[in-house]
C-alpha cells in the first residue's frame, strides 16, 4: 500500500469503466462558461494510459476538421461526467502513438471480440 | 516569531482536487500528538519556547536523567525532545497535547526539516552553476566550475569559494507554504507544495513568520 492511500482513498472515482488503448471512448466533460455548466463529449481513441493511482491518466485522440486533436484527461478528474466506452479496440501496444503518422483506412483499429472476463 | 507550531513526520506526496476541480500537488504530514515536556520563559531561560516529544518510547531504553525529566512532567517518554520556539507561551502548560486541529485549511506554515543528502555534488547541481557547453571544442570539462579565481594576485582561492562538496543532509526551511486541510481525526495535515526531507523524516511546522500582509499575513 502506498503511503499517501489513505489520502488518495477520497480522491478516487469508482464509476469509471475498464477501458484500455485502443478503445474508443466518449468522454464527457463538465465545461464552466461564465455561470453555466454544461457537458461536452469528446469522442474518439484511448492512445495511451499512464502513470496509476489518483494521479492516472489518459489521452483522447480523435481527427475534427482534418486535425488530429489529442486531449489528455485526469482518469479521477472530477470534471468527467461520465465515461462511455463505445467500442473495443484489439491493438499489441500500450502507447499507440503510430495513429498520429496514419491516416484514413491506415488508422482503423480492429474490433476485439472477446470481451476481457 | 512564530505563534504556534507542531512536529510531523513526512507520509509523502499526492495530488487532491480543489474546489474548482484543479489537481493541488500536497505533501502529506502525519503530526503525531506532540506532547509539551517544558515551557521556556523569557524569566527562567532567557528566551520562549516549548519542549517537546512525540511517539513513544519503551522506559528500558531511557537512561535516568531522561527519566526523570519525563517525570518531572509528568508526560509519558517519547522519540526524542524537541524545541519549538514560539513568540507567546503564556497559553500553554506542561503537559498540554497539541494536535492537527491546530491548524485549518488557508493558513500560511513554513516548513522545517533535514533535506536529502545528495552526497558529493558538483558545482551545477550544488550551487547552480551554468556549466559549459557540449560543443564547440570543448574537452572534458562539460560540468567543471571554470575560473575560481585570479593569479598571483591574491595568490590564493577565497574562503567560501562556491566548489563542489557534500550537498543535502541540511536543515532547510520552506517558507509560506498553504495548509490545504487539516485532518484531526486521522492527525493528518496537508500542506501544498513540496516539503524537505525524505519520506519519514521529521519536519516541524510553525506558522509562516514572512507571509506577505494580504496574503494572510499580520503587521509587525
Amino acid at each position: 500500500m502506498h503511503p499517501t492511500e489513505i489520502i488518495d482513498r477520497d480522491s478516487l472515482r469508482d464509476d469509471i469503466p475498464d477501458f484500455r488503448p485502443g478503445d474508443t471512448v466518449k468522454v464527457h466533460v463538465r465545461v464552466v462558461e461564465g455561470t453555466r455548466e454544461r457537458v461536452q463529449v469528446f469522442q474518439g481513441v484511448v492512445i495511451r494510459r499512464q502513470h496509476g493511482g489518483v494521479t492516472e491518466t489518459f489521452t483522447v485522440r480523435k481527427v475534427s476538421f482534418g486535425v488530429g486533436v489529442e486531449r489528455t484527461f485526469p482518469v479521477h478528474s472530477p470534471t468527467i461526467a461520465k465515461i462511455e466506452v463505445a467500442t473495443l479496440g484489439d491493438v499489441r501496444r500500450a502507447k499507440l502513438y503510430y495513429l498520429r503518422e496514419r491516416s484514413g483506412k491506415a488508422a482503423k483499429i480492429k474490433e476485439r471480440r472477446t470481451p476481457r472476463s | 516569531m512564530a505563534t504556534k507550531a507542531i512536529v510531523g513526520e513526512k507520509v509523502g506526496m499526492t495530488q487532491v482536487w480543489d474546489d474548482q476541480n484543479r489537481a493541488i500537488p500536497v505533501t502529506v504530514l502525519r503530526v503525531a500528538p506532540v506532547r509539551i515536556v517544558q515551557v521556556k520563559t523569557p524569566e527562567r531561560e532567557g528566551y520562549s519556547a516549548l519542549q517537546v516529544t512525540y511517539g513513544f518510547r519503551r522506559a528500558s531504553t531511557l537512561t535516568k536523567p531522561e527519566q526523570g525529566h519525563f517525570d518531572k512532567a509528568g508526560v509519558d517518554a517519547g522519540r526524542r525532545l524537541l524545541e519549538l520556539r514560539v513568540e507567546d507561551v503564556s497559553e500553554y502548560e506542561v503537559g498540554q497535547e497539541l494536535s492537527a486541529d491546530l491548524w485549518s485549511a488557508g493558513e500560511r506554515v513554513d516548513a522545517i526539516a533535514v533535506s536529502k543528502g545528495k552526497g558529493f555534488a558538483g558545482g551545477m547541481k550544488r550551487h547552480n552553476f551554468k556549466g559549459q557547453s557540449a560543443s564547440h571544442g570543448n574537452h572534458k570539462a562539460h560540468r567543471v566550475p571554470g575560473s575560481i579565481g585570479a593569479c598571483a594576485t591574491p595568490g590564493r582561492v577565497f574562503k567560501g569559494t562556491r566548489m563542489a562538496g557534500r550537498m543535502g543532509g541540511q536543515q532547510v526551511t520552506a517558507l509560506n507554504l498553504e495548509i490545504i486541510s487539516a485532518d484531526a481525526e486521522r492527525q493528518l495535515v496537508l500542506v501544498k507544495g513540496a516539503v524537505p526531507g525524505s519520506k519519514g523524516s521529521v519536519v516541524v511546522l510553525r506558522n509562516s513568520v514572512k507571509t506577505p500582509i494580504g496574503k494572510g499575513g499580520v503587521a509587525r
